[in-house]
Order: structure tokens, then C-alpha cells, then sequence
């Protein structure tokens, strides 16, 4: 692929450039409100939603013959409400739980949206090439007024979540104690929610709708890995969900038969992937990595406190010891003879004849250092 | 305003869809006592919490804050929830939970500031936590999220407190702290009630108590209603219904402390 | 009817009846999503396994969609192991990919055959019936139908012969091990069953609305039944007049079979929902006005025998104070105190509300029952 080129084309390529932007602002505003989704245990509920919006979509051209983002948009947030409402009130009132009530809605309104797409394309004045790119997401078939629908509703979206920041975040951590300072949190949930669903319809067009729940869970699960604050994962996931959306969408763009919506979540989901095995401290490698070095230095640590403890036993502490008296000590764990190599290295320990080993003045230090640590972190807890 | 009660609950049924889990009860809470409720598993302690604060709907009855609804005096009112009824993977550190506290005060859209840092801070300070203000809230021990909420109420800076199980799985050392804690609190003049479950340091503890099972078996001065036959009454369960048919025949003592046995 | 129409019923009945029979099982154990994965992930198996063998037609296909439908579960599990994200979270995360990758596979490499995406999402129910099996040169009919039969057999198999272990499973998973059933087992069999399900549906009715077909008719039947047997019959029954009724409504309306068969479905939850016996909407309605009003007289009962003998039982019992102190209307404080006094519980006596000795009883036996021994 020709990467100058491409990007070249990117500033100066009108097609290039639209597509670039409608990808940026629907990664965006996905990534930050899908945080909330994510943080609110309502991963799937977007699953819901988005294949929700598809009968939406075809009522919103049935009745009124458009085509306008803007009304299609309508249409789908509309749908997506209902659906949101249905899997409340099935939850609510009956002992069906909330799994089932959500792929139910989401599978049925589904259907009635192939429903409605297959009416639609059998109508004789049928203009209607292009509602079908609802299914998968078509990129290249972003035009400018859509991209300036996308950015008027995703910057409404993302100014609302700044207004009310310290609200929506009382209200993801503890809506009991939001209720008791007296914020209304039924409404609070009502206009996040809203604000979720307007995230999800900004992105049908481009991801589509069999596949724009992932863009509210991906990238709000990777920036998690990397920070413990709130703002900086809305922001972080912003950046994935933005990252994503481009890379998926102007590589779909230009590799012919590649679409959008699937090229995108392949993208989003190596970001995913990457965060979980590499973000410091939580990552798998990480953990992997770190825990190795422990258990390394826990080994060191046990050795020299054995030849600590034998020490004070003798009342010498260049008393020598034997290996076999260090195996027996440290349980079978092994590697006795590995970590002593590498605590005479250190000047730790020596061995006075082949095979007796005794702590050097250095050694005797760290060995009372280490220990008064370790009691001194068990008073902490 | 002292000469009020703190908290009046008055002929309060609860019931969740269609089971009842509090029973017409009628309770006061002086204002200033340092109370505990207790009584069994699922005898509505927590329900009861919750009907003074409007978290729960009720069937019946009303429930008063110095002689208002909760609405009305909800500034007067700090609470602190079961340590386990939040998600603490929640990204976010311990100094900012604090500050949650503020909220109500701060009101809508603005934003917590210098004032409220300094707020949580001390409060943080009270609660021996200071070093941890930065810490982000997973990687506390369940003491330390408890003296976190604790903070979080102080900043509230409220005279009725409302407390769900505060020592629910906290060290001694803890434990120790959040009572000394209380017992300044009330030291303050501030009216504090808190779900307890250890029997045994009811009377070290507090000052008064409220002995509930579906519906309220006695409340009153610890000392004058924190008897056998009372605890009797509230965990024996079946126990109480040999009293049936004998209305009038309630004990001096209760009657005094203004309960009724059935 | 054509003879064609009658075979495309015959499969759509099949097809609803082998969904219904696992998707009990996924809606009773809280796994309903995990069929939406699954049946999004084997499109993935399917593709491979096309590239492997070279021809649409082979059974092993229907092994490749199995066992990625399995490794789906696996893989779910796994991340959800990570203790990184949650459940809901991962099952979010996981199949999604598995899909796009199948999807990029499909339209990339192999956008000439048979399986475009349209069917995908679709299924080709219609076309069905030119799909033929011929023995020896005999046309024994669609091939789907023999197909789908075996998978029906198979499922019905599966839950005939392990009954009680999933029934225990699902009610109990503890005391399943304790048993020595491993659930664990229990649990991958279900999930190779729905996965094998979803591949004989997936052609016919595409990946969504497979997800329709096991959890709606499963859903309706829940409402309607306590006992798992009926369940499971109201279940595929339900499936089963879903997809002949759906059919008939996608001829009427010259629309897509199988998304017409799921709006059926979830129509016919939609009728259930509002409208069964004990559990509907309707019922409940009726239940809750019902019981609200003897509720509300257990609530006077017990009110007045809390203040009997009390200072304040004057005041207390006053007719025109009981609304202001339970805090209830007026109106519907008049209502209460009707009713108990036609049921003989309480008197009026000079503006005061009385309890009669069968009041009294009532009230102590109702605060006794709610008791926790």
C-alpha cells in the first residue's frame, strides 16, 4: 500500500477526507459514551440497540420517502428506545431475565428490519439503493452533509457529557447515593442512555449495524487497561475509538471487496488485544512479567534469610552452611543453588569451601532490612 | 432545633412486588443518640435505611426529618452504604470518591474545586487515609474502602447520619477507629444510626437501639430495651405470637420507651 | 400450496423446532447471548473449513461452524478469566471479531460463491427446495429437510438422554458436581449442540434470526409454564407456528421468510407478554389492584393493633386520620376501611376505627407469617 500517498490523498482527496472525518467523529463520540456502557455493565445492551435501529431505518424511509441522514437518524434512535424500553419492561414485570429480553429484542427487530428492507426493495419507485449499507457499514458512501449530521449531533452529545460530568459519574459509581444528594436519577439514566443510543446511530452508516455494538465495547475495554481515571479513559477511548474508526475505515476505502464495518472491528479489536496483554499493571504480559520478577526476588529474599535465622542459631554470622541444610530449608522449591550464584555476584553471600555458603556484612544488612520491611508492610494492612 | 426529633418514622409499611418487609412501623430517633438497629437477616434494617432516605417506595406511612420530608432536608442527611454495593473497579482514586460527598451541595454543573479538595482531604485526614488519597479505589482492603465512605459522609457535613453495616468485614483496628469516629459525631451533637450485626458490642457502643423484625419489636435507651426478653422477641421468631390476644398486656418498659408487644 | 411452498414449511418447522429444544436450556441457564455469539463466530468455522475442503456441500463444514462455535464459549471464558473485563464485556468483545474476520473472508476470497453475505444475514429459505438429495438418482426431496432432521433428532437425543443431568445442571450446578454429573460437560455438550444448530439454521434462516428462532419461542413458553417438560413442548410448538405463520405473512407481504418468521416469533412473545394467564401483563395489572387493596387492609389490621392500649390509640383509630397518617388518599382510605369492615375485621364506633376479635387474629397471624425465624 502506498502510505505517503495515502496520506497525501487524506488532506487533499475530497472522498478520502470525508471519510477520514465521519470515521474520526463517530470513533470519538463511541469511545467516550461507550465508556459509560461499559462502566455500567451495559455492554450488550448496545448489541440491542444497534440491531435495533435497522427497522428504525426502513420505517423512518417508508414514511417519509427520504433518504436524509438526518431523518434516517431519527428513525433509528427511535427504534433503538423502544428496544431499550421493551427489555425494561420484559425485565421489569416478568420473571424473564435480562439475557434472554435482550437478544430477543435485538434478534426480532432485527428480523422485522430484513422485513421491511425486502419490502422496500420490491417497491416499484424504489430509490432505495444504499439502505442495505446499514447492514455492514459503507464508508466510502459518507458524503459531506452526513459528515456534518455526524459531527452537529456528536459534539451536542459530548458537550452534554461534559456539562453533566460529575453527575453521569456519580451516577456509573453509585446512583443509591446520587438519589440521596437529591439528583434526580431516573432522568440522569434516561438522557446517558439517550446520549448511548445517538453514539450508535452515528455509526450505522459507517460500521453498520451488525457490528456497531463493538465499537461501544472495544474501545472503552482497552483504555481501561491503561488508566485508573475516569476523564482519561473517556478520552483514551475517544482516541482508540477514533484511531479505529479511521484506520478500519479509509483501509476499506481503498482495498476493494474489504467492508467497512467488519475492517473496522478487526482494527478495534487489535487495539483491544494489544491493551490487554501490555497496559502496565493490569495487562497479561505485564502481570506475567511481574510476577516472574517476584517470585525471582522472593527466592533471594528466602535464601538469605535462611542463612539469617542459621546464623543467629549459631551466634555467627560468618558461620558457614551447608547446601543441602539450604535445600531443606527452602522446601524443595530449587533453584538453591542458581539464586546463591547470583546473591555471591551481588556480594551478598560467599562460599567459604565448595558447597558452604555464609552471608558476608553486606548480606547480613539486607537481610535484616528486608525482613523489617516485610513486618513493617504487614502493620500497614 | 435540637428539641426535635431527628428522625420520625411513622406507621411505615414497605413492601417489595408482593412481599412485605417492614410492618407499620413507628420509630423516633432523638436527635443526638448514637442508635443501633438490629435484628436478623432480612428483617428490613437495610429497608428501613433506605424508606428515610426515599431510596425504597412505601406502602404506608411517612417518614420525617426533624418534622420535614426527606426531600426538604435531604442537605441535613449524610449516608454510607454497604461497602459492597458499589463496583470498586470503578476508575477512579479515593480522594475523588470523597469528594462525591460535595455533590449534593455543589449542586448542578458545577464543579468541584479547590474548596471541596480541602474538604476531602481533612475528612480523609479524620479517617486516618490521608496517605492514601491519590490510591485508586480497587487496590483497598475492605477496612479501607469503609473509611472511605466514612470520609465521603463527613464531607457531607450533615446532622443525621445513616450508616448500612459500616463494620461489615473491617479489621479490629478499623473497627476501633470508625466507633471512636461515631461516638465524636455525636460528641458533635449529630444524630447517627447504624445497621449493626455484633449483639455483643451494642452496649459498648451506642446509646440507643432499635430492635426490628419485619416489624419493630422495642426501641429506646440501650439499656432499658436491649434486654433478654427482647432479643428473645426479635430472633426467636415464632416466639412472639404466644403473645397474641393479649393487647393491653404489654410491659411497663416497653410501653414506657413507647413500644407495643402483640 | 405448491409442493415447493409446503417443503419450505416443512423446513422452517424443522428448523424452529431443533432451535427451540436447546435455546430452553440457553434461556433457563441465563445464556441467551452466548447463542447470538455463537451463531455470529461459526460463520468463521464455516468459511475455513470451505477453504480447507473446497466444496460447499460438505459435512465437514458443519463440524468446522461447530467446533468455532465451541471455541467461542472457550473463548469468552477465557477473557473472562482475565478478571480485566466483564462478562457482558467479553461476549462483546469476542464475537464481533470472529464475525468481521469471517465476513472479510467471505468478501474477499470467496465472494463468488454460494455464501455471500446477504445470506449471511438473510438465510435463502426460499431457495431451499432446488437444493435437492438425489439417491441412485432419485430425488428424495430438499436436502435440507434430511439435514435439519438429523440435527432435530440429535438435539432431541441429547435432552431425552441426558434429562435429568441438565435439569439438575440448570436448576443446580452445585449439587450437579456433587452428584457427579460435571456440569462442565453438561455445559460444552449444550454449547456444541446450539453451535450445530446454528449451522443447519444458518442457511436457512441466516446468523441473526437464528438467534430469534431458540430464544423467543423459549421466552413465550417461560411465561406459560412452570414445569420444564411443557416447557420444552410449548416451546417448540410455539417455534413451530411462528415459522408456518411466518411464512404465510412473508407470501402475504412478498418479504424475507425468515425475518418474517422471527417478527412472528417475537410477536407471539409480544401476545404472551401482555396477555398470560398468571404471569402476563394483564394479570399482573389485575393481581396488583387486587392485592393492593387487601395488602392495604393487612396494613389497617395491623395499624390498629399496633396502637391498642397505647396513648396514643385514640388519635390513631380517628377515621379521618388514618389517610393522613399511612399516608394514603382519601379515597382509597375510604375504600380500605369499607372492605374491612365488610369483612368483618374492623368496626366503626364514634369516628374510631375498632378492631373486632377476627381483625385482631388476622393482624397477628399476618405480622407472625412475615416473620424470620
Amino acid at each position: 500500500m502506498d502510505v505517503p500517498g495515502l496520506f497525501s490523498d487524506l488532506f487533499f482527496d475530497y472522498t478520502l477526507r470525508t471519510i477520514a472525518l465521519g470515521s474520526a467523529i463517530l470513533g470519538i463520540v463511541s469511545g467516550a459514551l461507550g465508556s459509560y456502557a461499559v462502566l455500567r455493565k451495559q455492554s450488550l445492551l448496545g448489541d440491542a440497540m444497534s440491531h435495533a435501529a435497522l427497522p428504525g431505518i426502513a420505517l423512518a424511509f417508508l414514511l417519509t420517502g427520504s433518504k436524509m441522514p438526518l431523518v434516517l437518524i431519527v428513525g433509528a434512535a427511535a427504534a433503538g428506545w423502544v428496544a431499550t424500553l421493551f427489555i425494561m419492561s420484559i425485565v421489569n414485570t416478568t420473571r424473564v431475565k435480562y439475557d434472554t429480553a435482550l437478544g430477543m429484542v435485538l434478534s426480532v427487530f432485527f428480523g422485522f428490519g430484513l422485513v421491511l428492507l425486502t419490502i422496500i426493495q420490491k417497491r416499484p419507485d424504489a430509490t432505495q439503493a444504499g439502505l442495505d449499507k446499514f447492514l455492514f457499514g459503507q464508508a466510502a458512501a459518507l458524503l459531506e452533509r452526513d459528515v456534518v449530521t455526524m459531527g452537529i449531533l456528536g459534539a451536542s452529545a459530548i458537550l452534554i457529557t461534559m456539562l453533566l460530568w460529575k453527575e453521569f459519574k456519580l451516577l456509573s459509581f453509585d446512583p443509591d447515593f446520587a438519589s440521596t444528594l437529591g439528583f434526580p436519577v431516573r432522568i440522569l439514566d434516561i438522557i446517558l442512555t439517550t446520549l448511548i443510543v445517538i453514539a450508535i446511530v452515528l455509526g450505522l452508516q459507517t460500521v453498520g449495524v451488525v457490528l456497531m455494538s463493538a465499537m461501544i465495547v472495544a474501545p472503552a475495554a482497552s483504555a481501561r487497561q491503561w488508566t485508573d481515571n475516569l476523564g482519561i479513559m473517556i478520552i483514551l477511548s475517544a482516541f482508540f475509538g477514533a484511531l479505529a474508526g479511521i484506520s478500519g475505515a479509509l483501509l476499506s476505502a481503498s482495498v476493494p471487496r474489504l467492508p467497512t464495518g467488519p475492517t473496522i472491528v478487526v482494527s478495534v479489536s487489535v487495539i483491544v488485544i494489544v491493551s490487554m496483554l501490555l497496559a502496565p499493571r493490569r495487562g497479561i504480559l505485564w502481570r506475567w512479567w511481574r510476577e516472574r520478577r517476584q517470585r525471582g526476588r522472593l527466592r533471594l529474599e528466602g535464601i538469605l534469610e535462611d542463612l539469617y535465622s542459621l546464623a543467629l542459631e549459631h551466634n555467627d554470622p560468618g558461620h558457614a552452611h551447608s547446601l543441602s541444610v539450604l535445600r531443606l530449608m527452602s522446601a524443595g522449591k530449587g533453584g538453591v543453588e542458581k539464586s546463591l550464584e547470583i546473591l555471591s555476584e551481588r556480594g551478598l553471600v560467599r562460599a567459604v569451601r565448595p558447597g558452604e555458603w555464609a552471608l558476608t556484612t553486606a548480606g547480613l544488612e539486607e537481610a535484616e532490612k528486608t525482613m523489617s520491611e516485610r513486618s513493617g508492610m504487614s502493620d500497614e494492612r | 432545633m435540637n428539641s426535635e426529633a431527628a428522625i420520625t418514622v411513622e406507621d411505615l409499611t414497605v413492601a417489595y412486588g408482593e412481599k412485605p418487609v417492614l410492618w407499620d412501623v413507628d420509630l423516633t430517633v432523638p436527635s443526638g443518640v448514637l442508635m443501633a438497629i438490629i435484628g436478623p437477616n432480612g428483617a428490613g434494617k437495610t429497608t428501613l435505611i433506605k424508606a428515610v432516605l426515599d431510596l425504597v417506595n412505601t406502602a404506608a406511612g411517612q417518614v420525617l426529618i426533624y418534622g420535614e420530608s426527606y426531600q426538604k432536608q435531604r442537605r441535613l442527611v449524610g449516608y454510607v452504604p454497604q461497602r459492597g454495593s458499589v463496583d470498586w473497579d470503578f476508575p477512579t482514586n479515593v480522594k475523588d470518591v470523597v469528594m462525591m460527598g460535595r455533590y449534593g451541595a455543589l449542586g448542578w454543573l458545577k464543579r468541584p474545586g479547590r474548596q471541596e479538595r480541602d474538604m476531602a482531604l481533612a475528612a480523609l485526614e479524620k479517617v486516618g487515609m490521608s496517605r492514601y488519597a491519590e490510591r485508586q479505589i480497587s487496590q483497598l482492603s475492605g477496612g479501607q474502602q469503609q473509611r472511605v465512605f466514612l470520609a465521603r459522609a463527613l464531607v457531607q457535613d450533615a446532622l443525621v447520619y445513616l450508616m448500612d453495616e459500616p463494620f461489615q468485614g473491617v479489621d479490629a483496628t478499623t473497627e476501633r477507629a470508625i466507633v471512636s469516629l461515631l461516638q465524636e459525631l455525636r460528641a458533635q451533637g449529630r444524630t447517627v444510626v447504624v445497621v449493626h450485626h455484633d449483639l455483643q458490642t451494642v452496649p459498648e457502643y451506642f446509646d440507643w437501639t432499635a430492635l426490628l423484625n419485619v416489624r419493630l419489636i422495642a426501641s429506646g435507651p440501650v439499656q432499658e430495651v436491649f434486654t433478654e426478653e427482647n432479643l428473645r422477641l426479635t430472633y426467636g421468631g415464632r416466639v412472639s405470637f404466644l403473645r397474641h390476644g393479649e393487647p393491653n398486656g404489654a410491659p411497663e418498659a416497653e410501653k414506657r420507651t413507647g413500644e407495643r408487644g402483640i | 400450496m405448491s409442493g415447493e411452498q409446503i417443503e419450505i414449511q416443512v423446513i422452517a418447522s424443522i428448523v424452529a423446532a431443533a432451535c427451540a429444544l436447546p435455546g430452553v436450556f440457553l434461556v433457563l441457564r441465563r445464556m441467551a447471548m452466548m447463542s447470538d455469539a455463537i451463531s455470529h463466530a461459526i460463520l468463521l468455522g464455516i468459511v475455513l473449513a470451505f477453504f480447507l475442503v473446497g466444496d460447499i456441500s460438505s459435512p465437514l463444514l458443519i463440524l468446522g461452524a461447530a467446533l468455532s462455535g465451541v471455541l467461542t464459549v472457550s473463548l469468552v471464558e477465557l477473557v473472562n478469566k482475565t478478571g480485566l473485563v466483564r462478562e457482558d464485556a467479553s461476549i462483546g468483545l469476542v464475537f464481533p471479531l470472529l464475525f468481521s474476520i469471517g465476513v472479510i473472508l467471505i468478501s474477499r476470497y470467496a465472494y463468488n460463491i454460494h455464501i455471500d453475505i446477504d445470506a449471511v444475514l438473510l438465510g435463502e429459505l426460499a431457495f431451499a427446495p432446488f437444493d435437492r438429495l438425489f439417491i441412485y438418482g432419485r430425488d428424495l426431496g430438499p436436502a435440507s429437510i434430511y439435514v435439519m432432521g438429523v440435527i432435530l433428532l440429535l438435539n432431541l437425543a441429547f435432552i431425552l438422554i441426558f434429562y435429568k443431568e441438565l435439569k439438575v445442571a440448570t436448576f443446580d450446578a452445585g449439587l450437579a458436581a456433587a452428584l457427579g454429573f460435571t456440569p462442565g460437560l453438561i455445559h460444552y455438550g449444550l454449547m456444541g449442540l446450539v453451535s450445530v444448530t446454528a449451522v443447519g439454521a444458518f442457511n436457512a434462516v441466516g446468523s441473526i434470526l437464528v438467534v430469534a428462532l431458540m430464544i423467543a419461542p423459549p421466552a413465550a413458553a417461560y411465561l406459560l409454564t412452570d414445569r420444564l417438560p411443557r416447557m420444552i413442548i410449548l416451546s417448540v410448538l410455539i417455534g413451530v407456528l411462528s415459522a408456518v405463520s411466518g411464512f404465510w405473512a412473508a407470501i402475504l407481504l412478498d418479504a424475507n421468510i425468515a425475518g418474517s418468521m422471527a417478527s412472528v416469533s417475537g410477536l407471539v412473545f409480544l401476545v404472551v407478554f401482555l396477555l398470560a394467564p398468571e404471569r402476563g401483563l394483564a394479570a399482573i395489572a389485575r393481581r396488583r389492584r387486587r392485592q393492593k387493596r387487601e395488602f392495604a387492609g393487612r396494613v389497617l389490621v395491623i395499624h390498629l393493633l399496633n396502637h391498642e392500649g397505647t396513648p396514643e390509640e385514640a388519635r390513631e383509630s380517628e377515621v379521618g386520620h388514618i389517610e393522613e397518617t399511612l399516608r394514603w388518599k382519601e379515597g382509597f382510605a375510604k375504600s380500605v376501611v369499607g372492605y374491612s369492615v365488610k369483612r368483618g375485621m374492623v368496626l366503626t364506633e364514634n369516628g374510631r376505627l375498632r378492631l373486632t376479635e377476627k381483625g385482631r387474629e388476622f393482624a397477628g397471624r399476618s405480622v407472625v407469617e412475615e416473620f424470620i425465624a
